[in-house]
């Protein structure tokens, strides 16, 4: 009852909702980049959204599965197929024993997100099954899939059901709310924050004026940007203080730095801005060579955004009662 | 207590995230009132708060919104971190609740190739130097950089040294190294740049084990000088 890699993709690592609790002691959240497409993936095949999901990138893997499952793809649009076959994204499907998923081009977004009705079985390594590839350790084996790789399936289907099944998960009718879409936005919005006033007016405006382009040199712990550079009033040394996911810091060179998943815990940069919660995945899913445009939003009306969503996940989940009767 | 030890201002990071600032330098007394509020604030376990983060001069309260809502308004939040903060830091002349943990350091040679430039740069010899590093237990302000690498001082001024002009690419795991007043220690081979005058076979970070770290925020760390044949036995005795 197991999974097979084949081919393991540019870069496919397991990652769930983060490693919160540790930062205190200098360890990264790490999870998913686009929290809200894994999210889906996993409500999309019944889990809890703490369940691990494959988080694949632009080129995606090859593999083969040893047993039924029930899995849902969802995220960047990599062109998937179920043996040869196109597969929608956003469905829960029915694989058998021996069908094979892989990917082909890109039609929009970076990272899609594999989920496994009853997930893949990987230990909690400090409270979370994210991969934290920097450091070496949780997901599968502290790394990124290799070909060979064989991940064990949780839960098995049974074999005898199957096509009543499929057909009972088609009859099912998934409304997906646009809120948990993926939407490319054209711009993102942020907030200013307590360093904003350190910059000087022309680089805060120039910041939510002009167009960045996002740096070959961004990944899972941060994306760099190429643009109008940014200025301090006064070059004063900034204490360490903690980060987050969204904060937009500025190195003495000017060139601004999205800080993403696995961002180090602390930094002593100053931070122009944070982008808005509800907006991370639309950069997430950025490719290195997109632009970016920045907006300003008040705290309160992102906040409100968070809770939005968060409401509508809540909705989502209910609406999927039936699904989860069937696979149970 | 100064007058700057005595208040904190709550200020917005983002929509799930806010930093208590208690003052604007890198001080003891200042790094010991974020770790107590740090305490305080992680036996309160609000709900929705996830990492409670101290560091020099600041805690941060990382938050997630919640279904129902809860406790997610920035104000709402911020009202009831000050209302644990008030009477836990009204009574923290109290004993700091930090551990004093010995930190077994083998000084100069391979193990701290820039333990000789320091020298220099200081004015001081280099069994000096070793003597300033570990006659006097120092503060671990907080853990960040790497998981389990802590920043830790402050030395006596005589050790004043900046970072390297040029980081090394690749510093080795267990590196002892100074810059402005403080240590690192490097868990795991990294990029650093900062003067290594030493190497400790103390394991700093292990996923596997809890708690995975020697070493946290409000800890008192000693070093204590080993000859290289300590060094090697005591690194056997922890592999």
């Amino acid at each position: 009852m197991s999974v097979c890699v084949l081919k393991p993709g540019l870069l496919s690592s397991f990652q769930d909702l983060g490693r919160h609790g540790y930062q205190h002691l200098g360890v990264p959240v790490g999870g998913a980049m686009d929290s809200r497409a894994h999210r889906l993936a996993n409500l999309l095949v019944g889990n809890h959204d703490d369940q691990a999901t494959l988080e694949v990138t632009l080129s995606g893997p090859v593999l083969r599965f040893d047993a039924a499952a029930c899995i849902a793809i969802t995220g960047a649009m990599l062109s998937p197929t179920l043996n040869g076959k196109p597969a929608p994204n956003n469905r829960p499907l029915i694989v058998r024993q021996g069908d094979v998923l892989a990917f082909g081009a890109r039609a929009s977004g970076l990272r899609a997100y594999v989920a496994w009705h009853g997930g893949i079985d990987l230990p909690l390594v400090l409270s979370s099954r994210s991969t934290y590839l920097r450091g070496g350790f949780g997901g599968y084996k502290g790394r990124a899939l290799q070909a060979g790789d064989v991940l064990p399936q949780r839960v098995p289907l049974d074999d005898g059901k199957l096509d009543s099944l499929a057909q009972e998960l088609w009859s099912i009718k998934i409304y997906l709310p646009a809120l948990l879409g993926l939407t490319p936005r054209a711009a993102l919005r942020a907030m200013r924050g307590a360093h904003t006033s350190l910059f000087t007016d022309r680089s805060v405006d120039d910041f939510f004026a002009s167009e960045y382009r996002i740096s070959p040199q961004s990944e899972r712990m941060g994306y760099r940007l190429q643009g109008t550079t940014l200025n301090l009033k006064s070059s004063a040394q900034l204490l360490s203080e903690a980060t987050s996911f969204g904060s937009v810091q500025v190195p003495p060179d000017g060139k601004p730095i999205v800080l993403m998943a696995d961002r180090q815990t602390t930094g002593g940069y100053a931070k122009i801005a944070h982008i808005a919660s509800v907006d991370l995945p639309a950069i997430a899913q950025c490719m290195p060579g997109d632009s970016v445009r920045f907006t300003p939003i008040e705290l309160e009306h992102a906040r409100a955004l968070d809770a939005q969503r968060e409401a509508t996940f809540e909705q989502l989940r209910q609406s999927l009662a039936p699904l989860r009767r069937l696979l149970s | 207590m100064s007058d700057t030890l005595q208040g904190w201002t709550v200020v917005p990071q983002g929509d799930r995230g806010m930093l208590l600032v208690f003052g604007d330098q890198i001080d003891v007394d200042v790094g010991r009132r974020c770790a107590a509020a740090a305490n305080a604030l992680r036996k309160a376990a609000i709900q929705g708060v996830t990492d409670i983060v101290p560091t020099f001069n600041s805690v941060a309260v990382h938050y997630r919104p919640q279904a129902s809502g809860a406790n997610t308004a920035f104000s709402q939040l911020a009202d009831e971190i000050n209302r644990v903060l008030g009477p836990a830091l009204h009574t923290q002349d109290a004993p700091s609740e930090g551990r004093e943990i010995a930190v077994p350091v083998c000084y100069g040679g391979d193990f701290g190739p820039d333990l000789v430039d320091v020298a220099a740069h200081c004015k001081l010899d280099a069994a000096e130097v070793i003597r300033l590093h570990s006659h006097q237990a120092a503060y671990v302000f907080m853990l960040g950089f790497a998981p389990g690498a802590p920043y830790i001082g402050v030395h006596d001024k005589r050790l004043a040294i900046g970072r390297r002009s040029t980081p090394r690419t690749s510093v080795p795991a267990g590196s002892v190294a100074i810059a402005n007043l403080q240590t690192m220690i490097y868990p795991n081979a990294s990029p650093g740049g900062w003067h290594i005058i030493g190497a400790t076979p103390s394991i700093l970070f292990d996923p596997e084990k809890n708690p995975s770290t020697l070493l946290a925020a409000g800890d008192t760390v000693r070093f204590v000088p080993v000859s290289p044949d300590e060094f090697h036995a005591l690194k056997q005795e922890k592999a």
